[in-house]
């Protein structure tokens, strides 16, 4: 087919095209730039509360805007909402499947959502009237699984699914306002940024990519990891992106010069990266690992400077509170360990 | 027609491809000196990478934390 294979060249020429415009405005590395900067000392964080309560593994976590609570989600059927501080449980919230996969905390603290296997985003009303914390709504359409949802408003959330696509819901109609399609893999993790007019997904086609909420449009599309894409964030000025890999190695992506401009990897670690957090100042990459542990980078000399080892099975998600005070750290263990 | 889905697939892609292409680009020296500098700024307030005298960590007894 004629039309076909000049389609196919033109792709190839665009690519092309692509990897030079990247190249030409590297006129420095990262590594060059910041070569007389002292590498940041040894972080050694602290173990100050252990929240136990789950019977089984835990898949997900999310800080609330307070940076007081926070949710969890577990495949024992429950999101349990805690208060950090006291190591009560403000909620715990039986749900429809147990199949969870991830949960989301609404900046308002009025709502939590969950989802996974069921291929559903359950959103949950947290301040009934009657005190009970009941289902509001079931977004369902997506035909593969859960594997991220998070909040913009109180009516409106986006979620990542193992069918390829991510997902602009109104919650209130349970419609889909906009899909955002493209990847090739299952899409595992997204991120929304700062300035919440666009987000970025991680996914299984080993790329990261940048969406405009608004408009639907994918505006760039970074590679270079060599396997699934397991974790994604922000940087906390929203000019880069940060993504954690079954490659064993975590990258930083910058938006506007569109190129990887960093990787953190060693060679003792060899297992995949799940989970990702930036510090506050987003000198410090948290990043939790299959073997247990969760490394602490220094993101702009790329050298491990910590290790949290406290959990006794994989961890599978990190989070940093809002006003970057302490991280929790939560794992297969059934455990969610808060550090500072 | 699958081969007529195929096409229209590729357009779409070509199509996407353009429009990545088209994006502006800051030199990576501008990106990496903002990154450092905004990392500078916000060193001070950054707990993980500095410390939390303990009288003022919330995390930590005797302090109980008040949810506002």
């Amino acid at each position: 087919m004629g039309e076909m294979e000049q389609l196919r060249k033109e792709a190839e020429s665009l690519k092309d095209e692509i990897t030079a415009a990247r190249k030409a405005v590297q006129d420095l590395t990262l590594q060059d730039h910041v070569a007389g900067t002292a590498v940041v000392g040894r972080v050694q964080l602290k173990i100050r509360k252990t929240l136990r309560g789950h019977l089984a593994k835990i898949y997900a976590l999310h800080w609330g805007t307070d940076s007081k609570l926070c949710v969890s989600a577990s495949q024992d059927g429950k999101l349990i909402v805690w208060d950090s501080c006291t190591t009560n449980k403000v909620h715990a919230i039986p749900l429809k499947s147990s199949w969870v996969m991830t949960c989301s905390y609404a900046p308002s603290g009025n709502m939590v959502a969950c989802g996974g296997l069921d291929n559903m985003c359950s959103i949950y009303n947290l301040k009934g009237k009657d005190g009970n914390v009941k289902v509001m709504h079931e977004l369902a359409a997506h035909t593969g699984y859960l594997s991220c949802c998070r909040f913009l408003n109180d009516n409106e959330i986006i979620t990542s699914s193992g069918d390829c696509t991510c997902v602009l819901w109104d919650i209130e109609t349970g419609s889909q306002k906009t899909v955002f399609a493209g990847h090739l893999g299952d899409c595992m993790s997204l991120a929304v940024a700062p300035d919440f007019n666009t987000f970025i997904s991680g996914a299984c086609d080993y790329t990261a990519k940048l969406w405009d909420i608004r408009d639907g449009q994918c505006r760039q599309t970074f590679g270079g990891h060599e396997s699934d894409i397991n974790a994604i964030g922000f940087f906390p000025n929203g000019n880069a992106v940060i993504t954690g890999s079954d490659d064993a190695s975590c990258k930083l992506y910058d938006l506007r010069s569109d190129q990887e401009l960093i990787t953190y990897q060693d060679s003792s670690i060899m297992c995949g990266v799940t989970s990702i957090a930036p510090s506050f100042s987003g000198r410090l990459i948290l990043a939790g690992y299959d073997d247990f542990n969760c490394n602490i980078w220094d993101s702009l000399k790329a050298e491990r400077v910590g290790v949290l080892s406290g959990h006794d099975n994989r961890v599978s998600c990190i989070g940093v509170t809002p006003d970057g005070m302490a991280c929790c750290t939560g794992s297969w263990d059934s455990f969610l360990k808060i550090w500072n | 027609m699958s081969s007529n889905s195929n096409l229209t697939s590729m357009k779409r892609t070509v199509e996407q491809l353009k429009l990545e292409a088209s994006v502006d680009r800051i030199k990576v020296s501008q990106a990496a000196a903002d990154l450092q500098q905004y990392c500078l700024q916000n060193a001070s307030k950054d707990a993980l990478l500095v410390g939390v005298p303990a009288g003022s960590n919330p995390f930590r007894e005797p302090r109980s934390c008040a949810l506002l």
